[in-house]
């Protein structure tokens, strides 16, 4: 291979306070390939990425475009060196079309001509195998569609180096698997492309070298066909770390949560949930996959009592009396005074499950300060539950009267977790709960996940990482465009399957339903 | 590229979060902030009226520390100050911007006085003043009541309700002064002989004890209680309050009731123990200051004691030194702003750092 340097980085350091993101990394990337900065998350890839692009400027370091030092100190000035980023969180302008979010903020002095603009984008297109409608809106695009015009857009100003930060986080697998043929395509056209991710498999099957950070340091950059899962996992957490879900077969079940033609209208009038039937049932991790927005997230805030339905039935079997309760309508508080021990871990753990600016004993308060009829808040049992967890979890916190939100992510959870156990649960739901977690955060919730379900709860997982879900969950119900397209089981079913589910729209699910019903009738 | 080099030239200085500061030298750095907002005040008054920076600085303080009767007026003005604070800082805790403070106190100040106006000694002097405290709290909290039902029912801004009910207020309050003073015809009401608050050694000592337990019993009520704490995590985040289960509308609703109650008491201690009168500018802008107040105290209310006293201070420092120096009452207005400026800017420092560059191309790494 022809190794031509495109970008170093030197000894480059950036510490927020007293907390080194980077330390001292040094970092090479060639002409013409892919390579994959790998590290868990909180270890400093999007920061380290970030002042290549221009958003934080190095506290110390150089860094060297085409062997010359540079300095970057705007987006501007990383176009001007042709770098160019696409973000996790995608900047477009939802009201403008893809041509016109691709020119936007280039000031050449020129009058610009959507008609050339139009030209180019597609020859851009052309180029790589993207699928693209430059008038087509921004609002009116799929995740993946969005993406794209992130991507045409830097290359568009003629970037030669492109930075993806975490790009699959939001497609299908089979979306990811167009995505990485580009990719591939522009690394055979001399790009260089770096893409952070913390997904093994997608590392090896794309890259051709992999990066290591760990803790804002550079551990090692190996070669990817000289590595294995194992070794990177190693590099990454620094200790060896067992990859295995311990599945063990549900026992005693019994259905628990009985959710039938659930439908749920959000705001702006748009059907959210549409039709959903199913039913979790204790001593099993249901699972819920689908593509991020596809009804998840007001699922479970429906089921919590925090969305009025727009019609179905939510129904609980209390184990203890036998009896059924309709959940419907209700308020949280009136769940809980039902008896019906839901406990939730929300997507938004800072905004929702907890108050970031509330010390960890508060937090622990959220679920029980109302109980005794004192006016004053009882803090001594909320401080030894706090305790407690923190003890048992492991949360790494210089105390319990420390804001939440100083602490790192994974901690965070651990708090939001912690809680909502306690509350002895008979159901819980989970959304996302391993997002932005370290692998040995993630490898926790999942245990303690399954030891609920062992201990009979109804446990229901979303999650995003199919191949989480397939290892961990016993029964994995698939929703796409706020309809279940499927519910399967998790022992048997593959990832393509789940990710063919996902991508259904909503006639196709209708069509396959009605399939079914008169497969039903002939038999 | 040569183009480039100009733009592209390290930055000298850049600007980090500070890791955490002990509190000692957290004050160190507030003194010397008021250190130099005085030494520059100095400068700038022997600049610009000739006046000697020691003589300066010792008329600002001799304003509110003077004599004995400035110190007891120094701590009169500030309890009231204090207490309109106090009562605007439950619902700023909620985020709820309540700029009708204002309007609260002067309608509790109206209802106190027309009760004072209409019962005079009808009946004993302890019941009157029971009637009034009464008429005053039910006053202040009705001012706030409809703000903070349309906020929690249709979510509208509460900052524009509150303001425009401050109006409202004033010509309330010029509508009973015109009915009151029809016989005589001078628009100012006398004062009102019934419904004073009784002297305990001073004439202001009961109303500034009284403003220190109400400082206590807010405190207590915003940390300690079940409902303090509703009110703080629906001020911090309304979704967390929903997911927990708090009626959010209702929490709202009765922390503003209890804000304009609490503005409704201090309505009716200016009149019962100081002004026994009214005028439209009764209250004179303090529903204002204390949102200023209560900011700089972090809406804590043992803080407030500290900032309510320094805002006063300066105040008095300041119309002493437009007197002494004989000059314009803008320039003491000049060198307060210099000194608020300097105590809110030294948070800055407390929080962040200015470090300069390590550069590594003296190190030699370069080619």
């Amino acid at each position: 291979m022809n190794k031509t340097v495109a970008l170093e980085m030197k000894q480059v350091s950036k510490y927020f306070g007293s907390l080194a993101a980077n330390r001292k990394v040094d970092l090479t990337v060639y002409r013409g390939e892919i390579l994959a900065i790998l590290g868990e998350n909180g270890c400093g890839k999007t920061t380290l990425m970030n002042m290549i692009a221009g958003i934080y400027f190095p506290d110390e370091g150089q860094i060297l475009v085409d062997g010359q030092e540079v300095v970057i100190r705007s987006p501007k000035d990383a176009f001007r060196h042709k770098i160019g980023m696409i973000h996790q969180h995608f900047k477009l302008v939802d009201l403008f079309s893809a041509a016109e979010n691709i020119v936007l903020g280039i000031n050449d002095g020129e009058r610009y001509n959507l008609k050339e603009v139009n030209a180019r984008v597609q020859e851009i297109a052309e180029r790589y195998g993207f699928h693209i409608d430059p008038k087509k809106k921004i609002h009116e695009m799929s995740v993946s569609e969005k993406q794209t015009v992130e991507i045409i857009k830097v290359l568009y100003r003629g970037a030669d180096i492109l930075i993806l930060d975490e790009p699959t986080a939001v497609l299908t697998p089979q979306e990811t698997e167009k995505l990485f043929a580009i990719l591939k395509r522009m690394r055979d056209d001399g790009k260089s492309i770096l893409i952070i991710t913390h997904k093994l498999h997608e590392v090896l099957s794309l890259s051709n070298r992999v990066a290591v950070l760990r803790k804002g340091e550079h551990i090692a950059t190996v070669e990817t066909a000289s590595t294995n899962p194992a070794e990177l996992t190693e590099m990454m957490v620094g200790q060896k770390v067992s990859l295995n879900i311990n599945r063990p077969e549900p026992e005693n079940t019994q259905d628990r949560l009985l959710v039938s033609d659930l439908s749920l209208v959000n705001a702006d009038g748009i059907k959210v949930l549409d039709d959903i039937c199913f039913t979790a049932r204790s001593g099993e991790i249901l699972g819920i996959a689908g593509i991020a927005g596809s009804g998840q997230r007001e699922l479970l805030e429906t089921i919590a009592g925090l969305q009025h339905p727009a019609g179905g039935r939510i129904l609980y079997h209390n184990p203890k009396t036998d009896k059924e309760e309709d959940l419907r309508d209700k308020t949280p508080m009136q769940i809980r005074e039902l008896g019906v021990r839901l406990s939730f871990v929300p997507e938004d753990r800072l905004g929702m499950g907890l108050v970031a600016n509330m010390d960890i004993v508060d937090n622990m308060m959220l679920r029980s300060y109302k109980r005794g009829h004192s006016l004053f808040v009882d803090r001594k049992k909320p401080k030894d539950l706090a305790d407690r967890i923190i003890r048992e979890l492991q949360i790494s916190t210089p105390g319990t009267a420390t804001p939440v939100r100083r602490l790192s992510g994974g901690n965070v959870q651990k708090v939001l977790v912690g809680r909502e156990i306690a509350a002895a649960p008979t159901v819980l739901m989970a959304a996302y709960p391993v997002r932005g977690l370290d692998v040995n955060s993630s490898y926790t919730i999942y245990n303690l996940l399954t030891a609920q379900k062992q201990q009979g709860v109804a446990v229901i997982f979303v999650g995003e990482d199919l191949d989480v879900l397939v290892e961990l969950c016993d029964r994995i119900m698939v929703i796409a465009n706020g309809r279940v397209s499927g519910i399967v089981d998790g022992r048997t079913a593959t990832k393509e399957e789940i990710g063919v589910l996902m991508t259904q729209t909503r006639a196709e699910i209708e069509s396959q339903k009605e399939k079914e019903g008169s497969d039903r009738a002939e038999a | 590229m040569q183009k480039h080099e100009k733009h592209t030239r390290d930055p000298r200085f850049h600007i980090v979060k500070r890791a955490g500061m002990s509190r000692g030298k957290a004050l160190l750095i507030r003194f010397l902030a008021i250190l130099a907002a005085l030494l520059l005040c100095s400068v700038l008054s022997t600049l610009l009226i000739g006046a000697n920076p020691l003589k300066f600085i010792s008329t600002l303080f001799s304003g509110s520390l003077g004599s004995s009767r400035r110190i007891w007026k120094f701590a009169k003005d500030s309890a009231v100050l204090l207490c309109i604070s106090l009562a605007v800082t439950p619902a700023f805790r909620m985020r709820f911007w309540n700029l009708g403070g204002e309007g609260q106190v002067l309608v509790g100040a109206l209802a106190s006085i027309a009760c004072a106006y209409y019962l005079r000694d009808s009946i004993p002097n302890p019941l009157l003043l029971l009637i009034m405290l009464v008429a005053a709290v039910l006053a202040g909290a009705f001012w706030g009541l409809f703000p903070a039902i349309c906020k929690a029912k249709w979510g509208t801004n509460e900052s524009l309700f509150t303001l425009m009910m401050n109006y409202v207020a004033t010509y309330l309050v010029a509508f009973a002064l015109m009915e009151w003073t029809k016989a005589d015809g001078s628009s100012t009401l006398g004062e009102v002989a019934f419904g004073h608050l009784p002297r305990l050694y001073n004439e202001y000592l009961l109303l500034i004890l009284v403003v220190l337990a109400l400082t206590v019993l807010v405190y207590i009520y915003l940390n300690y209680t079940k409902q303090g704490y509703e009110i703080s995590v629906v001020g911090e985040s309304e979704k967390t309050a929903r997911y927990i289960g708090i009626n959010v509308g209702r929490v709202i609703t009765r922390t503003v009731l209890v804000s304009g109650a609490i503005c409704g008491l201090a309505g009716f201690l200016i009149v019962a123990a100081l002004d026994h009168s009214i005028t439209t500018a009764t209250v004179g802008g303090l529903g204002f200051t204390a949102i200023m107040v209560s900011w700089l105290a972090k809406f804590n209310p043992l803080i407030m004691v500290g900032t309510s006293a320094l805002i006063i201070f300066l105040q008095q420092g300041g119309a002493e030194m437009s007197t002494i120096f004989n000059v314009s009452s803008a320039f003491p207005n000049i060198v307060v702003g210099i000194i608020l400026f300097f105590i809110i800017g030294c948070e800055f420092f407390i929080h962040y750092q200015i470090k300069s560059r390590v550069s590594h191309k003296k190190g030699g790494v370069g080619k």
